[in-house]
Parts: structure tokens; C-alpha cells; sequence
């Protein structure tokens, strides 16, 4: 780390800290207007139907209903998407997945109407349904969108060299299928969005919006309005892990529809019920790998062969799927390499983006089969992945040479098995025979030979796995963020960036590069609203991108003033043309001459002068290029690289698997903020433990069981003992000062780490998330037969 | 519609209302306290947790006639106008919150034990908050909080 820094890499408490422990930060649900009314969805039970008919004349004349909203109220497009226009705004002709929306009643009271929904009539057709991924693509399956010709969203390959020669020169040769579920984001918060009317200006939005360019696009189009009609601001977020995105811009896009017919601010609000229904989330993947390696454990070839659920609708699964492509063989140079991924459409809840975006899937299952040739080989989970580590010059298997960045793989493995003392407990625990015992399903009694001695049932067990990461969007798309800066005339300033606050601390992030580069405190920077109406579109906030690319703009902006700055200083106070001149600790400095004035001294000074002091920062990534055609490019312009390693107990008489310790050692680039780093790393990591024990979202006839959270479960402060953040600072030159991602390599690692320790633990190796009790039990899922829940029926 | 007299924050308030309504709806629509939260309105989340005579309840599982005589305290109550109670400065130091949804609840939560175990241990701190679910921040820096406020107030 760069030792000059004065607040950079420190732990510096949020600027919005205050608001939100005193309770008095606003939420989109915490707004109210004059005149406001709600609305209310109307949906049937099903997951695959023909509408033939909505008949609403036992409620129309009702007087507590203003108005009904269905898609023939929609002046504009009337489906959406973020990559394909699929996805309807108001269902007209089919539902094609149950959280689907038929229409909308508008009224005062959301009790009255939540009865009065139920009184409209739908006449329907059920299909027939595709659940199943993997049949998805078959000849006879019905086809969910016939306009897309088939049920294939997205297919794309990765080749480089040729892997079945690769194959006959390998001298052992495995080939495992791995699945992962479908996953809730489970925000505690959930969506909610007022869209109020104003007259020939439009309309203005203020909501829980994870990107509000995105959800500004759409709401324009649905409700054919020029852009700048369309404003949106951001609520407080409370928590979107991705999940905020496609569902924010379809709510708000269903207020402004209600807004304008009504003419009087209308509020959408979900019950966690229907937030679980129609949200969108992470892709449940079908995983088939094969790998050749030599004796010595070099990785000679892999093929890779992936299905994704899309669900009904593309979403980011076209995004989504392509960073499982890139990054499917994991932070391995492999010579040979074939990868192919298909998302495919269903009639399941779709899926789109959640924090891993592709990743946590194929780790997974490149990390349990990495522990599987060595266990295969007698050699360390340690020694496999050294010996087949990216370095820096590397080749990636798109062909990639990895370059202009410290390649730090190995570095973080070191790290993380030092921390954890990892070799001597591996060996220590391993088991070369499965300890759990097989289950009878015929016979379900226990038998004797069943009977675990009292001490033999707690086992524990280490396991590690390790990832590298492209950083931001890669060749997703443009990648170019804004971020505007204006220092007043007694030294404080205003920041506001087009990226968006989701609770990750971007708004602190900022203020601190911001603070750095004019030499003050990060609590003399007013972070303003974000709004669509004052900033540049950025892009949306994903692909943990805004520290990477808005700290790069950010810090454009500050040096831009601060050259502004120390142009007058060097006149007003005669320095010579090669003097240097530097703020810090609120106070200009001369190389030559020492202190010469007070940091607000030289603001006023600027301001008497007519010198500008606000402007527009600029980042834009370098240039990445992807051909599609054959699967190479340089597919992001840099990297980081992780390494997380679990301690586990299983009570293989439970089957409970219970988290003592992660050790999580991140290469994030610079750390700018320490608290909210390791924030990143105690979220993340909890979020990946829920991931590798228990989450997980069934369907029963396409209808999804856990709807709330007495069913859908996640971790709570009691379900992981320790976690240990540790970082290794690599040398990058982009964003400000090499700062690049942190919140989503967090995630990736935690379950490939946890079910590699279970597998240490107990000697049998697990196929498929999550490792809950009868998975570990009884080697499969167990599901109640019948949706029964009252809430929605 | 019923008459209520209760505490609220330290003040005599009376209002009337439907009777039926949750206390989270009183206290969010009536009263216009939205720091109180709902995050899933069947009890399991704890966004909505507020001091009812000192004991932590989720406000979505209770009647607003259940408050008559009792005193209530949201946390609009906690802090001294702009000044921070000790636990709410130590959940900012630690960084325990992130998006803040959650940060009401776990206050209050937080306040409950510190009342009636002045001294708790790591696994009191973890039951305590074990009904508040926070999908941010690993809870670590949220026992640490509370950890850090035990402390401080035993050596007072
Ligand atoms: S809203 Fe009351 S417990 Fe979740
Ligand atoms: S801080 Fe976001 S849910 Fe706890």
C-alpha cells in the first residue's frame, strides 16, 4: 500500500451512518404525498397459462378502486428487458411464470383492493410446463416465447486448443456433473416505488432502484415519454445483492403507467410474499465437467458443458452466462479448452443478476473437482492448484495474456493456507472413506450397522478454493462512469456520481477519494441525492464496478479542481514554475516554501477570481474486445483474485454442517476503505454459507414454496462462528490509485470452500447445493408433495 | 375505532384508530415513525422490532390496542435528539450497518439485552439478534457493537 495516503485504506464510518442509525433515513416505502393512492397486483396461480379472458365487472363500478390498469393502458413498448424486450409489463395473452402480472387496481385503500383483487375474473388456459432446464431444448418442448423460435436464450462457447487430443494425452481422465439452486436475494427490504405525475413534465419516480438510468430508460419507453421527462430517485436502498434492477424498472414503470391515468401519485409496495414471487434470481446451473490431467497434476484438458435455468424471461442471463464462459476453468492456465454454456427459458421464476453473476456456480464445481484430482493423485488441494496457477503472462483460456496488473493467485493461496494452517489440519482430518452412511430408502429403520459411536459424530474438516475475477463489465458492453465535484468557497464540497448507493458504502468510498486527492476530510464532502436529472448516466451499479470505475471518475473530477487550485496558489503567492505544490490536512503546502495557506483560504481566494470550481469527472474503462464467433478476446481489463479456506463440523448423525472459520484473503487492488472492505467480506462470506448449507427456491407445479422467511432461510447471527478478512494490496494502475472489486469475489468462493471441507470431513464428496441436512443424510433433496401456505392463496 | 393512551418515546400520546390495525402500522402511519421496519410482516425478519416496557417485539406480530398503559420506544426514541446512545455510536464505529434496513431492529434488539443482561456473553449477544435478520453485513460487526457498548457501560 501506498504509505502517503491520509485517508485512503483507513476505517472511516459512513456518511449516511447517522441517518441510519437514528432511523430517520428514508426508505422508498417511507415517502407519503398528498393524495397518494397504492396499487395492487392481479395474478393467477399458475406458471404456464393462455388468458382468454379478465372480466372485471364485480368490482368495476367499486368505489374504492380509481382506476384498473391493464396493458391496453400502456402508451408505450408493452414488454421490457434489459438485453431482449420479452418481458411484458401487463401479461395480455399468457402467463408464462407464476410472479407474472395480469393488471393493476389503483385505490386509496391497499387493504379494500387486496380484497377486491381477488373478485376480478381470469379465465384461463393451463400449458403444459417446462420446469426442467435440461429439457428445455428438446424437440417436442413447447415454446414459452414462440417469437424467439426456440427456448435457447443465449449460447456461448470458449475453444482454445483441442481438447480431445488434450483428452488422449492426459494419463487419468474425470468427468463429474455438479448443480447449484435457484437462489432469493433476499434484500430485508422489500421493493417499494411512488411515481408521481407532473403535468407537461412528466413524471418523477422515486424508489428502492438499483440502477436508476436503467429504470429511467424503461419507464420512458413503457410510458413513450423523451428521457428527460422521466426523473428517478434513488430511496435509501435497503439491500438489492443485483436483485434490484429488472423488477424496480418494471414496478416503476407500472406506477408511471397508474400515475398518469390517475393523475395523483400512485405507491407500489411488495409484501415479502410477493417480493419472493416475482423478483427475479440467481440461476440454478447444470454442470458437466471432464478433465485430463498428467500424473504430476498438470491440467492437460476440460471440457465444460453448462446449462443455466433463464427461467421466463432473459433478463442478464445473455451477461450473466458469459462471465461463467470466460471464467468457467477457473485461475488455471489449461491448454486445451472447451466451454460451452446455454441459458435456456422455463417457465421457473427467471433469473438474472445476483452478486457472483455467473461465478459461484462454475466455481463450485471447478473447485470440487480441483479437490478431486488431488485427492485422485494423493497429492494437497494445495500443490493442484499451484501447479496449474495463473501467473503473471499467463494465458487465459480466451486467450488472454494476463498482463499490467499483479497477478496475485498465488500470493492470496499462500496467504489463506498460512492464516489457516491449512496443510497439517487437511491431512490431519482427511478421510479416505465416507463416513456417512448410506440410507435405506426401503427400509427406513435404523440399523445397527448405522449406529455412530458418540464421539465419531462431530467431524471436522478444511477445505480452500480460489478464484480470479474480471473486473466490471468487461465486454459486456461501454463502461464509462461520471462523477460530479463543486467545492464552495469556504473549502467544503458537493459529490454526486451517476453510480448508485445499495447499501455497499459507495457514497463513503467516494467521499474518501475525493477527501484524498484535495488534501481534506471526508466529512467536508456532501454527498447528494442521486437523480437522474443531475448527473450523467453512468451505468448501471453492478459487477462490483463502482469502485473501480466511479473512484476513477471521482478522483478525474479531484484532480481536475485541484489543478485548478494550485494554478492560482503558484500566482497569488509568486511560486516559481517548478515548485510542487499539495494539500493535506486542509492546508496548501509548497514544496519550497512549506505551508503557505489554509486549504478554505485558497477556495475563497478561486471564488474572488472567478475561477470554476465545480465540474464533471470522467472514467472509461480501457478497451476490452470479445469475438463471439470463436470465443476469444481479452475479456476484462483486469483481475483479483481470492482465496477463501473453511472449518467445518458435520454431525454426520444430523447431517448438520456448522461453519466454524473462513478465512477470506482478497486481492482487491488498494483497499479505500478498511471497515467497509471487510463489511464486504463478513456479508459476502455469510451470503456464500447460505448459498453452500441451506438456500435454496422449489417449485411445486411451477409454484414456489418459500415464500417468506419462515421458509426460504438464511443465515442468521448464529449459523457461522468466525470470519477472517485479509487483504493483499496487488499494484494495478487503474480507477483511483489500482482500486478494483471486492463485494462480489466475497461471495463466489465461500461454497466451493465449505463443501471442499465437508468433503475433507467426512470422505464423500457432495454433487449438489446446498449441503443441507438430507443432502449430507440421505444424498438428496427432500421437498413437501403440496404447496400449502396461506399468504397468497 | 378505539381510544389508545400509551408511552411513546418517552411522551403521553393518545390516539384513536381501527382497532385491528398492527402496531407497525400504527406507529408508521399514525404516528408517521418510519424508522420502524417491515421486511416480512409474518415475524421472522425483526425489521420491525420495538421496545415494548423494555422487552424487544417484532410490531408486525402485535395489536396496536395491545399497547394501551405500555410504553413503547422506536428507535426515534433511542438517540438524545442528535446526540448518539453509546450502542448506536458503536454500531457506527464498527461498521455495522450497511444498508441500514435492518439497523433499527438490531438496535433495539441490541438495547433489550444491554437492559436485562448488562454483561452478556458472545452466544447472549447472538441470541438476542437471532430473530433479526441482516443480509449485509455478516452480523460480526453488529456483536462486535454490542460487545464494545457492554463494556464501555460496565465501566461506567
Ligand atoms: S416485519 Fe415483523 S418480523 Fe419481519
Ligand atoms: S444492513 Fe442491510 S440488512 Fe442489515
Amino acid at each position: 500500500m501506498n504509505k502517503e495516503f491520509s485517508v485512503v485504506g483507513k476505517r472511516v464510518i459512513r456518511e449516511d451512518g447517522f441517518d441510519k442509525i437514528t432511523g430517520r433515513a428514508k426508505f422508498a416505502d417511507d415517502y407519503k404525498f398528498d393524495g397518494m393512492l397504492y396499487a395492487v397486483m392481479l395474478r393467477i396461480p399458475s406458471a404456464h397459462a393462455k388468458i382468454n379472458s379478465i372480466d372485471f365487472s364485480e368490482i368495476e363500478n367499486n368505489e374504492a378502486i380509481s382506476a384498473i390498469i391493464t396493458s391496453a393502458d400502456v402508451p408505450g413498448i408493452k414488454k421490457t428487458g434489459l438485453i431482449k424486450n420479452d418481458q411484458p409489463i401487463f401479461c395480455d395473452e399468457k402467463v408464462v411464470t407464476p410472479g407474472d402480472v395480469l393488471a393493476m387496481l389503483v385505490g386509496n385503500s391497499e387493504n379494500e383492493l387486496r380484497n377486491l383483487v381477488k373478485k376480478a375474473k381470469v379465465d384461463y388456459t393451463e400449458l403444459p410446463l417446462i420446469t426442467d432446464p435440461a429439457k428445455a431444448l428438446d424437440q417436442e418442448a413447447i415454446l414459452i416465447h414462440p417469437d424467439n423460435g426456440s427456448n435457447l436464450i443465449v449460447n456461448h462457447h470458449v475453444k482454445k486448443g483441442d481438447v480431445e487430443k488434450g483428452f488422449e494425452k492426459s494419463d487419468h481422465i474425470l468427468e463429474q456433473t455438479y448443480t447449484t439452486p435457484l437462489i432469493e436475494h433476499a434484500y430485508i427490504e422489500p421493493e417499494a416505488v411512488t411515481a408521481i405525475p407532473l403535468g407537461f413534465n412528466g413524471v418523477k419516480i422515486i424508489g428502492s432502484i438499483q440502477n436508476p438510468f436503467t429504470a429511467r430508460r424503461i419507464v420512458a419507453a413503457v410510458i413513450n415519454l423523451p428521457l428527460d421527462k422521466v426523473q428517478i430517485i434513488q430511496a435509501h436502498l435497503g439491500g438489492s445483492f443485483g436483485g434490484k434492477d429488472d423488477t424496480m424498472c418494471i414496478l416503476s414503470a407500472r406506477a408511471a403507467v397508474a400515475a398518469l391515468k390517475a393523475n395523483c401519485p400512485v405507491k407500489i409496495r411488495y409484501t415479502r410474499e410477493e417480493s419472493i414471487l416475482e423478483s427475479y434470481k440467481r440461476h440454478p446451473y447444470i454442470m458437466n465437467y471432464k478433465v485430463g490431467f498428467s500424473n504430476s497434476g498438470k491440467i492437460i484438458a476440460m471440457k465444460i458443458n453448462i446449462i443455466a435455468d433463464g427461467g421466463a424471461y432473459a433478463s442478464m442471463s445473455p451477461f450473466v452466462t458469459w462471465r461463467s464462459v470466460v471464467q468457467a476453468t477457473g485461475p488455471y492456465e489449461i491448454e486445451n479448452v472447451h466451454t460451452e454454456v446455454r441459458a435456456v427459458y422455463t417457465n421457473n421464476p427467471y433469473t438474472g443478476a445476483m452478486r457472483g453473476f455467473g461465478s459461484p456456480q462454475p466455481i463450485f464445481a471447478n473447485e470440487s473437482l480441483m479437490d478431486e484430482i488431488a485427492i485422485h493423485l494423493g497429492i494437497s488441494p494445495v500443490e493442484i492448484r499451484k501447479v496449474n496457477a495463473l501467473k503473471n503472462g499467463s494465458i487465459t483460456a480466451t486467450g488472454q495474456k494476463l498482463e499490467n496488473h499483479d497477478v496475485n493467485l498465488i500470493q492470496v493461496l499462500d496467504k489463506a493456507i498460512y492464516a489457516a494452517d491449512f496443510q497439517n489440519k487437511w491431512r490431519a482430518n482427511k478421510k479416505e472413506k465416507p463416513l456417512t452412511k448410506e440410507f435405506d430408502f426401503n427400509n427406513p429403520v435404523l440399523q445397527d450397522y448405522q449406529y455412530v459411536e458418540p464421539d465419531k459424530l462431530i467431524q471436522k474438516g478444511i477445505g480452500l478454493a480460489v478464484s480470479y475475477r474480471g473486473c466490471s463489465l468487461g465486454a459486456e458492453g461501454i463502461d464509462t462512469a461520471s462523477a460530479y465535484l463543486s467545492i464552495q468557497n469556504d473549502g467544503t464540497v458537493y459529490l454526486l456520481s451517476g453510480l448508485a448507493e445499495n447499501g455497499q458504502g459507495m457514497r463513503t468510498t467516494f467521499a474518501i477519494i475525493a477527501a484524498e486527492a484535495l488534501g481534506i476530510l471526508p466529512e467536508q464532502i456532501f454527498y447528494l441525492e442521486t437523480d437522474t436529472s443531475r448527473i450523467p448516466d453512468s451505468g448501471p451499479t453492478v459487477a462490483s464496478r463502482s469502485t473501480l470505475m466511479g473512484g476513477g471518475a471521482v478522483r478525474n473530477a479531484a484532480e481536475i479542481l485541484s489543478g485548478r487550485l494550485k494554478k492560482i496558489v503558484k500566482e497569488e503567492f509568486k511560486l516559481s514554475e517548478e515548485d510542487v505544490v499539495s494539500f493535506r490536512e486542509n492546508l496548501v503546502f509548497s514544496r519550497k516554501k512549506g505551508l503557505t495557506a489554509k486549504f478554505s483560504e485558497v477556495c475563497k481566494l478561486a471564488y474572488s477570481l472567478g475561477i470554476n470550481l465545480a465540474t464533471i469527472g470522467y472514467y472509461k474503462s480501457p478497451s476490452v474486445h470479445w469475438d463471439e464467433k470463436s470465443g476469444h478476446g481479452d475479456a476484462y481489463f483486469t483481475y483479483v483474485y481470492g482465496c477463501q479456506v473453511a472449518e467445518v463440523s458435520v454431525n454426520i448423525g444430523t447431517g448438520e454442517v456448522y461453519v466454524n472459520k473462513i478465512t477470506a484473503v482478497h486481492d482487491p487492488g488498494t483497499v479505500i476503505n478498511k471497515l467497509g472492505a471487510e463489511g464486504q467480506v463478513y456479508g459476502g462470506v455469510t451470503q456464500g454459507a447460505g448459498y453452500a448449507l441451506f438456500e435454496g427456491i422449489t417449485t411445486e407445479k411451477g409454484l414456489i414454496r418459500e415464500l417468506n422467511f419462515d421458509q426460504y432461510l438464511i443465515p442468521t447471527s448464529k449459523d457461522i462462528d468466525v470470519i477472517k478478512p485479509v487483504f493483499v494490496e496487488g499494484k494495478d494502475s487503474y480507477g483511483a490509485w489500482g482500486a478494483k472489486s471486492l463485494g462480489e469475489p466475497t461471495l463466489e468462493l465461500t461454497a466451493a470452500a465449505i463443501s471442499n471441507a465437508v468433503r475433507n470431513a467426512v470422505g464423500k464428496r457432495f454433487f449438489n447445493l446446498p449441503l443441507n441436512l438430507e443432502e449430507i443424510v440421505l444424498g438428496k433433496k427432500l421437498c413437501p408433495q403440496e404447496v400449502k401456505r396461506g399468504s397468497l392463496q | 375505532m378505539i381510544t389508545l393512551k400509551f408511552i411513546l418515546n418517552g411522551k403521553e400520546v393518545s390516539i384513536t384508530t381501527e382497532p385491528h390495525i398492527r402496531l407497525l402500522d400504527l406507529l408508521r402511519d399514525k404516528f408517521d415513525l418510519t424508522g420502524t421496519k417491515e421486511g416480512c410482516g409474518v415475524g421472522e425478519c425483526g425489521a420491525c422490532t420495538v421496545l415494548m416496557n423494555g422487552r424487544a417485539v417484532n410490531s408486525c406480530l402485535a395489536l396496536a390496542a395491545q399497547v394501551e398503559g405500555y410504553e413503547i420506544v422506536t428507535i426515534e426514541g433511542i438517540s438524545n435528539g442528535d446526540v448518539l446512545s453509546p450502542l448506536q455510536k458503536n454500531f457506527l464505529l464498527h461498521g455495522a450497518v450497511q444498508c441500514g434496513f435492518c439497523t433499527p431492529g438490531m438496535v433495539l434488539s441490541a438495547a433489550a439485552l444491554l437492559d436485562q443482561t448488562p454483561n452478556p456473553t458472545e452466544e447472549e449477544i447472538k441470541d438476542a439478534i437471532a430473530g433479526n435478520l441482516c443480509r449485509c453485513t455478516g452480523y460480526k460487526q453488529i456483536v462486535d457493537a454490542i460487545k464494545e457498548t457492554a463494556k464501555e457501560l460496565q465501566v461506567k
